[in-house]
């Protein structure tokens, strides 16, 4: 793949590999598997990020058809252990001496004939399920109590479990059971056209649709090796950032309800709102969906009323964070609430602004710039306090710099192409990557013989973000467990797929 | 915090007067779903059809030879067909609102077949007056909807103001208010959190995914929509409906709507 340093491996190679390229301070950042051919072995792919300016580091191996098996890397490389149980649930891998060696994507009872992902498993055939007690950690003492709270929550509220191991008000431990939500995204990419596989990206997280559609159009392009023209780089990061801004103001309104501060709450979501009708204003979808393709955009917006209505808002904005960084009673209930210390936040696989608050410098748009980022250049706002007052501080840096980004590119873009000829590419892969309102997404496309798609591997920042957050809930207490979930901003559908 | 009374006063009232007084120009520039105009069709082509990922748009043979067939309820807004339409016969539109009691009614047909009375019986006037209690569940949505589902309660819609209120408990809910095309691990919380709720009691498919599955129903773990898994009272479709669409259909179940579409045909 293009922009990668791809090494390939025997199965026996790859745990040193890794430890190889985290003893040289380079972070793992996702791990796949895939069929390149029906019914023969998968190959297993791990993609590291070493840095700004350096080549994604990828390690590949294909298994051999006798042994579907590889050692686990989860004890050491704790954040990896997600992505080997999810490589055993929908790919059929087994990871000897894995430490939570029980089912994550597929609940327990799902018994598909195949392994979902095998591209021998027909595209339309649901599999069979029957409800099956799952594996808890075992409890002892005689005050411990256990409250599972969902799948269906109070509020409108994405459906998960979290289940609650507490005394009084003490939490001991949570543990929550996702993907509920499980739609098997992965898989519906197979067979499509590089242009249909786009509406399946957008609706992968309804409030990621830029992000997901951008890193997913950029993955087929540096596949087919297809330069986009200079508006059309413009307009993508415009309405990347078109995107961070409503999610990032949602996001303060609803810190605001879990902290009842109830007229911030209404002020947040209704300046949230007013970007979202400025975005079906200008793009005619409020959420910015519709609009990109591989190759370009799908039609030219005119933006030029959009610098005058956001500098009409953004007064209001920065007087709503200018109040809620005054209010103490807001304040309180952040500050040390729900610590993520540095290190938990590296080995664990924290992404985008948790990461950021926890003091990890590191944001794709600077790192390894697309779009027009090489020439928006911005400032990553950083933080070191890990609580839930500096995860809200970066989003409210980032809303300012969003702004002025917007701003920069309305002005500095020039009338000119928007789309070009994408060239058919069959068994061409490639490699895409955004930094969304909530981290970083990455794709992985592998096109068939025909040019069509084989395979897509979809990597969202709330499946980072899931892993890390219950390490931030443990030994707190139940009053602040609301505003710790609002302030780390997930999202379910991202996260399960 | 008497600074934040002074605050929420000097931003003055925010709601819109809509649906009571005005117009929906709170959508101003929002792309609904697409509108068919038959005269300006070519019978033999066929890129609109080729276009249409979740397969909304669909030939079928008539007596006067083969004709185009429109579904609503499977119908994303990705407007892809009106981008590949060459004649124009598929444009793009601002029609929203989408809300029917009859799934039959998202069907574009060629002549518009008599509409019975399709009235929701007296009852639920005569049992909610006009106010409704809402419980959601997300069935495996995108969180499109559910996004525009919690801007229902943000200053500008206002949602408390037309006696519409969401429930955390499906004990106190008239309406089960679905999202998601139903995945094998939500079916059973969605069944448990219907059987829970009283009699009488109503059921709203809001997003294409409920209506018809749209394009993330089938597959390993999905089923394509309700159909056939709880009654269902009001269709809504849209990828995501917005929230005028989502009042609108929710004032069409307490009959203080009227339906705006009927066999696939919008505003007759």
């Amino acid at each position: 793949m293009k922009e990668t340093t791809e090494r390939v491996l025997q199965p026996a190679e790859i745990a040193e590999a890794c430890r190889q390229l985290t003893d040289q301070g380079a972070r793992l950042q996702m791990a796949y598997a895939w069929f390149p051919e029906p019914g023969e072995s998968p190959e297993v792919l791990y993609l590291a990020d070493e840095g700004p300016g350096k080549p994604f580091p990828l390690l590949r191996c294909r298994l051999s058809r006798e042994s579907v098996q590889l050692d686990s890397l989860a004890s050491q490389i704790p954040l990896l252990g997600w992505y080997e149980r999810e490589m055993t649930d929908l790919c059929g891998i087994t990871f000897a001496g894995h430490p939570e060696s029980h089912p994550l994507v597929l609940h327990e009872g799902a018994r598909p004939p195949l392994p979902p992902l095998d591209p021998r498993y027909l595209k339309d055939q649901i599999m069979p399920y029957t409800e099956e007690a799952w594996d808890l950690p075992p409890v002892e003492g005689n005050d411990v109590q256990i409250l599972p709270f969902g799948p269906v929550r109070g509020d409108v509220l994405e459906s998960a479990q979290i289940v609650f191991y507490y005394i009084g008000e003490a939490i001991l431990h949570c543990h929550p059971r996702l993907f509920f939500k499980h739609r098997g995204m992965e898989k519906r990419f197979e067979g499509l056209s590089p242009m249909m596989g786009t509406l399946i990206a957008e609706r992968i997280s309804g409030i990621g649709s830029v992000s997901h559609a951008l890193a997913y159009c950029q993955a087929v392009e540096n596949a087919c090796e297809c330069e986009i023209p200079v508006r059309a780089r413009y307009l993508r990061s415009i309405l990347a950032e078109m995107e961070r801004l409503y999610n990032h103001l949602y996001y303060l309104g609803h810190l605001c309800h879990t902290t009842t501060l109830k007229v911030g709450e209404a002020q947040g979501k209704l300046l949230a709102e007013q970007c979202k009708q400025l975005n079906g204003f200008f793009t005619g979808s409020r959420f910015l969906s519709g609009l990109l393709k591989p190759g370009g955009l799908r039609r030219d917006l005119d933006l030029n009323g959009l610098p005058g209505r956001l500098r009409t808002l953004e007064p209001e904005i920065e007087s709503y964070m200018r109040a809620l960084e005054t209010t103490n009673s807001h304040l309180d209930r952040l500050i040390t609430t729900g610590h993520l210390p540095y290190q938990t936040a590296f080995d664990q696989g924290a992404s985008g602004p948790i990461k950021r608050a926890s003091g990890i410098r590191r944001d794709l748009r600077c790192d390894h710039p697309y779009a027009a980022y090489d020439s928006l250049t911005i400032k990553i706002p950083m933080c070191r306090d890990g609580d839930a007052h500096a995860r809200a501080q970066i989003r409210m840096a980032e809303i300012r710099a969003s702004i002025a980004l917007i701003l920069r590119g309305v002005e500095e873009m020039q009338e000119g192409a928007i789309d070009t000829e994408l060239p058919m590419s069959p068994h061409a892969e490639g490699l895409g990557w955004c930094e969304g309102p909530r981290g970083s997404t990455y794709y992985c496309v592998h096109f068939d013989d025909s040019g069509r798609l084989a395979r897509v591997k979809v990597k969202s920042p709330s499946f980072s973000n899931w892993r890390v957050f219950p390490f931030t809930v443990h030994d707190t207490n139940m009053m602040d467990y609301a505003i710790n979930e609002a302030s780390f901003g997930l999202t379910m559908a991202g996260c399960d797929r | 915090m008497p600074i934040w009374t002074l605050y929420g006063l000097s931003r003055g009232l925010a709601t819109t007067p809509w649906p009571g007084k005005g117009d929906s120009a709170q959508q101003q520039g929002v792309l609904g779903l697409p509108v068919f105009n038959p005269d300006r069709c070519d019978e033999n082509c066929r890129a609109c059809v080729d276009s249409c990922l979740p397969g909304a748009i669909g030939v079928e043979a008539s007596v006067s030879g083969e004709r185009l067939t429109i579904d609503y309820g499977k119908c994303i807004g990705c407007q892809l067909c009106t981008e590949t339409c060459p004649g124009g016969a598929l444009e793009k539109s601002d029609h929203w609102a989408f809300g029917v009691r009859r799934r039959e009614d998202l069907v574009w047909t060629e002549a518009l077949a008599t509409q019975e009375a399709q009235e929701l019986k007296n009852v639920i006037r005569s049992t909610f007056g006009r106010s409704l209690h809402i419980r959601h569940v997300d069935a495996g949505s995108c969180n499109g909807c559910e996004s525009e589902l919690q801007a229902l309660n943000n200053p500008y819609y206002n949602l408390h103001r037309l006696g519409i209120f969401f429930t955390p408990s499906p004990r106190f809910a008239d309406l089960l208010l679905v999202t998601g095309s139903v995945t094998y691990a939500m079916h059973e919380p969605l069944l448990e959190t219907y059987n829970a709720m009283p009699k009488p009691k109503w059921v709203m498919a809001t997003g294409t995914c409920a209506v018809s599955g749209g394009v993330t129903g089938g597959g390993y773990s999905c089923a394509h929509g309700l159909d056939g898994i709880l009654p269902v009272d009001i269709y809504l479709p849209g990828c995501p409906p917005n929230p005028s669409a989502m009042i609108h259909a929710l004032l069409l179940l307490l009959r203080r709507a009227e339906q705006m579409v009927h066999g696939g045909h919008y505003g007759q």
